[in-house]
């Protein structure tokens, strides 16, 4: 089925009608009076920061989740969506912010388990080709997904939906993983899609890219409706307004001359620790006292395996690739390299940044040692000290030292953990994805964190995928592609064109040519 | 209807009050049982659970059962809160026996009572060299630890055969499969006379203290625990998994191979084949219903020995086999993983139509 | 010379117990479920069958009742590793203690017990056929069972859309419930087949393979089954030559012995095991092979609505 078909509708009935959704979780009223109305053929955005309520309303309108009231109206008739399966008869399909993919199966076989009609595999392999030609979706139906990028992976989920003929098209936050170029492309399908009729849910929090596409937003907070426009007539103040109750309050980023280098890396090359991973390639980068210096990309760049080397989880690396003030430290464990005032706060928080099931006070023990007294032994007074001092300093909102890491809400255990290391007054703190997840409340706290500990002399490396986060904070930008480093960009030379040039490997001086895809990414 | 929902910090009551709830269900089951089998429930209630601490010999018994149990059970401990499966304490506290039982059959009635030390050394550098086996497997070669440490069981086995039936079977034992029984100078110890507790009881004591501080109070034992439920914040930390490998496999070796040492220069006296009895599984079962915690498992012993007690008396008096007493064992094990859930979840009624599907 | 056609059909005898019980334990993992309980199941099995067959003369029956008390035990523990969210580990150990004791307590009476006379089988006459009749046309028919079982899976997990589910589910369950599939009876369903299997495998061991009861005579196959799908990589044909090959090595066991040969009998006894440890340290030595074979959320707990 190479294009859609739907028939020219009647303009006067929405294509998807929701009144007075109400969900109730223990402790949280996640959707309350909750009112949607998308217009067929509209590319209509839902924006609100993480918390807001969001996702728990995709997952009923998608049948994933029973609201505890409230109706849902498809083209003008009441809809009980009791499954996935049934949303997507009536024509509902999405695309999820986290794939629903099976790694070891094939493209093919992942789109066919997403379809309910009794197709067999061949046919779903023509569809599967033939949708990707029409729509400018290249991927290859016979390969095993493991093997894709994640922006191929994107495009499979995508495929997988438009074979179901939706009418109307939930995405959740789909730019996350997509380059600026191939942000455009995307685009460019949606406003196809919408053109023939299928209207389209945009979920997300970037303000830009929801002004630049949709035609309606209904701006969530707090689990309620805050405010129903046309983004393409506001600006991301009164956006960000509606999002948050008030504009950001701006962080102050006075220019510093950085210090002497903490941190050097010097060609640094490394293979893939795991089948699934990406080479590192003579990576060098250099960060002086009182910087703060950005790694941009989309993930599955090497940004892991880079931060793998720089933690010392990851000890394969010639010891004098990698230097903290001076010492080779490649091959040292991590209470070395944090001996040596190196701290990392991952991007995982729990289950690598600390342990779900364990107390907040226990949870120190991870990273630091002033609690630990001669031969290992614990000072539990003194442990519970330090956490309560962290708790303080940092404003986190808990139960006490007590309290399990899992029963803090993302931001806070985000703010725990950076507090945590922080606290040990490090001279290189590393952090990947410092705001991920985070309300913007908890956001800009840590971010003025980052800049009061830069102010103070410490020198700071941040990777993270937020180019709007990189471009407040920090002094200079690298970018990272395919397991290479570009050179280093001053904050006043970066531009979000030329940054999304560069995360397709196109810098200046760059080893490799670019593969095709991604010369087509960057013509486009 | 009922459904489950998770609850945000897993619940230390219920933690605690799961294998009592698990026992009360075995007690039931054990009642419906006994009226099925035309006995009398009240009078197996008291076989099992009178009996055998109404006496202070009642309770030396007790003991004799517990201490092999405990002792296995926290090594078993630290292997389980480091994610190590280690079910094949059996074949290291059968390794472990086999050393002593050398080392015990070495012994003349001229050695002196130091003997006694180098007998329970040697039992327990047995137990560590098997386990050191598995370890070897998991970390050479990536072998998972339960299948392997499973499978030495029954090599363990072969080769106690081998030696009771070959080479060690006693010259004046009538052809028997045994050794001869050990000089009295290798012999454990006994705590006090008319029972036969002995020191051994006192070891497993003091294992289960030395137990909870390295556990909650050093830091090599914070870091085995990170590494069995969180690996890769044990990673970010710097915390060995390698080390945590070794260090949980040859601890547990070593309490076996201890218990095994205990039992065959102890109670029993001599090597026959008889000396695998299932100590080292039942004592999977003490470490989950103790809670993998040193205090609880010393309850556990004790009640897992009340189950072993009351089906030798049940099977003397009330002419029911002794394997009634692996009957029990395994319910209680199975009733405690249905009520562990509670730990982790709530019970709640809701009405209408389920909020999740 | 009459021995090798003879030994032959030993083995394949011999590996049809693995072969059934792994087969068993193969859709259960492919579903992302690893039960460690398949001794406990197989000896329950073992004495249903074989007190069934004593009270009623009937194998099929006894079959039968094999294949009721596997799956019977198999769904306890579906439930509580799937619903309650049990550790899979643990709660298959559980199985397997119980089941233990279990088959001991009710197998008292049948210790001493007889069976009615075992069947003859000459297939299409063509037992008398030399070398390869009594190699292979005088089997119980589970034996050619086990190797048209084996087929089918082959066919249905790889060719039809219900066995790329059950991969799917075994693969990624919280993918699978997004996409709305019921991965927790799709995951019962599993378990509860592969207990069947197991408690086939034990009936067989008990009224065909060795006909009688003593306690504990599963002797670690449910164990050695456990690691065939390691051994064979989840894949339906390679789990039933290892069967095979494992089968081989007990007969071994019996013909050396029966040849007089010095080897201590203690050693011959301990083949399989030890069979079995070396195997699997060379099979397990490449972590990424595994990785790829293996369903990936083997032994994870499923959390649906999280």
């Amino acid at each position: 089925m190479p294009s859609l078909h739907v028939p020219a509708p009647d303009v006067s009935v929405p294509r998807l009608q929701l009144s007075g959704i109400t969900k109730r979780y223990p402790g949280v009223v996640a959707n309350s009076e909750v009112s949607l109305t998308v217009q067929p053929g509209e590319i209509h955005a839902v924006l609100g920061e993480n918390g807001a309520g969001k996702s728990t309303l995709m997952k009923i309108i998608y049948g994933a989740v029973k609201p505890d009231a409230g109706d849902m109206r498809v083209d003008g008739h009441l809809a009980l969506v009791r499954s996935p399966q049934a949303a997507r008869q009536l024509g509902i399909a999405m695309v999820f912010q986290h794939f629903s993919l099976f790694e070891t199966l094939s493209v093919a076989e992942n789109v066919w388990l997403g379809l309910d009609k009794t197709l067999s595999l061949a046919e779903v392999t023509r569809r599967v080709a033939a949708t990707s030609a029409t729509y400018g979706l290249e991927v290859d139906p016979g390969r095993p997904v493991h093997t894709l990028g994640v922006g191929e992976m994107q495009r499979v989920e995508i495929i997988r939906a438009l074979l179901a003929g939706p009418r109307l098209l939930i995405l959740d936050e789909p730019t996350s993983v997509l380059t600026p170029q191939a942000v455009d492309k995307l685009f460019v399908t949606l406003r196809r899609l919408s053109g023939e009729g299928c209207s389209i849910l945009y979920i997300s929090h970037k303000l830009h890219e929801i002004r630049a596409l949709c035609s309606a937003c209904t701006v969530m907070r707090g689990g309620k409706v805050t405010g129903v426009c046309d983004p393409r007539e506001e600006t991301n103040a009164s956006l960000s307004r509606l999002m948050i109750g008030a504009e950001p309050p701006p962080l102050k980023h006075v220019p510093r001359e950085p210090g002497a280098p903490v941190l050097a890396v010097g060609q640094l090359s490394l293979p893939r620790e795991s089948p699934f991973g990406v080479d590192l390639e003579n990576v060098s980068l250099q960060i002086c006292a009182g910087e703060v210096v950005g790694i941009a990309g989309v993930s599955g760049n090497g940004q892991r395996e880079l931060l793998f080397a720089l933690s010392g989880e990851d000890r394969r690396a010639p010891p004098a690739s990698i230097s903290i003030a001076g010492q080779p430290v490649g091959r040292m464990q991590p209470f070395g390299r944090r001996a040596l005032g190196l701290h990392f706060v991952p991007e995982e928080r729990l289950g690598r940044g600390a342990v779900p099931e364990m107390s907040l006070a226990h949870n120190l023990l991870l990273t630091r040692k002033e609690a630990v007294g001669r031969l290992g032994w614990l000072r539990m007074a003194v442990l519970r000290t330090q956490a309560a001092g962290i708790i303080e300093r940092f404003k986190v909102k808990a139960a006490g030292t007590h309290a399990a890491a899992r029963s803090l809400s993302g931001g806070n255990l985000q703010k725990y953990i950076m507090g945590r290391e922080i606290d040990a007054r490090p001279k290189l703190l590393v952090v990947s994805q410092p705001t991920w997840g985070v309300d913007v409340g908890a956001s800009a706290q840590i971010r003025g964190e980052i800049l009061a500990l830069r102010d103070a002399g410490c020198a700071v490396l941040v990777v993270s995928e937020e180019l709007d986060e990189l471009f407040e904070i920090c002094d200079r930008l690298h970018v990272i592609a395919k397991g290479q480093l570009s050179p280093s960009l001053p904050r006043g030379e970066a531009t979000v064109e030329k940054i999304g040039l560069w995360m397709s490997g196109l810098w200046p001086g760059a080893e490799h040519a670019p593969a095709r895809e991604e010369v087509a990414d960057a013509a486009a | 209807m009922l459904r489950l929902e998770l609850r945000p910090t897993p619940s230390r009551t219920w933690a605690w009050a799961s294998p009592v709830l698990a026992l009360a269900i075995t007690v039931v089951l054990g009642v419906l049982l006994f009226s099925l089998l035309g006995k009398d429930p009240v009078k197996g209630l008291l076989i099992f659970f009178w009996e055998p601490v109404k006496s202070s010999y009642a309770l030396g018994e007790l003991g004799v059962k517990a201490t092999p149990l405990l002792l296995i059970a926290l090594g078993l401990a630290v292997c389980f809160r480091s994610n190590i499966w280690n079910i094949g304490a059996e074949g290291q506290y059968v390794i472990g026996a086999i050393f002593a039982g050398g080392v015990a059959l070495m012994a003349g009635k001229e050695t002196g009572r130091w003997i006694v030390v180098v007998v329970l050394i040697a039992g327990a550098v047995g137990g560590m060299l098997w386990a050191a086996i598995v370890a070897l497997l998991r970390d050479r070669f990536n072998a998972g630890e339960i299948l392997v440490s499973l499978m030495l069981v029954y090599v363990a086995i072969q080769v106690l055969n081998y030696l009771v039936f070959g080479p060690w079977k006693d010259p004046m034992g009538y052809n028997f499969p045994q050794t001869r029984t050990f000089e009295a100078v290798a012999r454990i110890p006994r705590l006090m006379a008319g029972s036969r507790v002995n020191i051994g009881a006192l070891i497993a004591l003091a294992g289960a203290a030395l137990l909870w501080l390295y556990l909650f109070r050093t830091r090599a034992g914070y870091a085995l625990q990170v590494g069995g439920v969180a690996p890769a914040a044990a990673r970010y930390a710097g915390f060995s998994s390698r080390s945590a490998l070794w260090t949980a496999l040859l601890m547990s070796g070593a309490t076996a191979g201890l218990a095994g040492a205990l039992e065959v220069a102890g109670p029993v006296g001599q090597l026959t084949p008889y000396v695998p009895v299932g100590y080292g599984f039942a004592a999977i079962i003490v470490a989950f219903v103790g809670r993998l915690h040193p205090l609880g498992m010393v309850l556990a012993a004790i009640l897992m020995s009340m189950f072993y007690i009351g089906g030798e008396l049940a099977q003397s008096r009330l002419g029911l086999p002794k394997s009634l007493t692996d009957v029990f064992q395994g319910l209680l094990l199975f009733s405690l993983m249905a009520c562990d859930t509670l730990v982790n979840y709530r019970i709640r009624a809701t009405s209408g139509l389920k909020g999740v599907r | 010379m009459e021995a090798y056609p003879l030994l032959f059909a030993s083995t394949l005898t011999a590996g049809t117990v693995l072969a059934l019980a792994a087969l068993g334990l193969l859709i259960n993992e492919k579903s992302g479920v690893v039960n460690l309980g398949a001794e406990g199941m197989m000896l329950c099995a073992a004495i249903a069958g074989f007190a069934t067959v004593v009270h009623t003369g009937s194998d099929t029956l006894g079959f039968l009742a094999g294949m009721a008390a596997g799956a019977v035990l198999a769904a306890a523990f579906g439930w509580l590793v799937i619903w309650l969210n049990a550790n899979q580990y643990a709660t298959g150990l559980a199985l397997t203690l119980f089941g233990a004791g279990f088959s001991a307590f009710v197998g008292i009476g049948y210790v001493q017990a007889r069976m009615p006379e075992r069947p003859r089988f000459n297939w299409l006459g063509l037992g008398d056929v030399p070398v390869i009749g009594p190699a292979l046309m005088r089997q119980h028919p589970l034996v050619y069972f086990g190797i048209v079982l084996t087929l089918v899976l082959i066919w249905v997990l790889y060719r039809t859309r219900v066995g790329l589910v059950l991969r799917a589910v075994g693969e990624s369950p919280e993918s699978a419930h997004a996409l709305g599939y019921p991965v927790r009876r799709i995951r019962m369903t599993a378990v509860v087949t592969g207990g069947a299997l197991c408690g086939l495998a034990g009936a067989f061991l008990s009224i065909i393979y060795t006909p009688l009861w003593v306690e504990g005579m599963v002797a670690g196959k449910g164990w050695i089954a456990l690691a065939l799908t390691t051994f064979g990589t989840w894949r339906p044909a390679r789990v039933l030559l290892g069967a095979y090959l494992f089968g081989g090595v007990t007969m071994l066991q019996f013909y050396l012995q029966s040849q007089g040969s010095h080897i201590p009998s203690q050693l011959l006894t301990a083949l399989p095991y030890l069979a079995t440890v070396v195997v699997l340290a060379l099979i397990s030595r490449n972590p990424t092979w595994i990785r790829v074979n293996m369903p990936a959320s083997l032994g994870k707990p499923f959390y649906p609505g999280s």
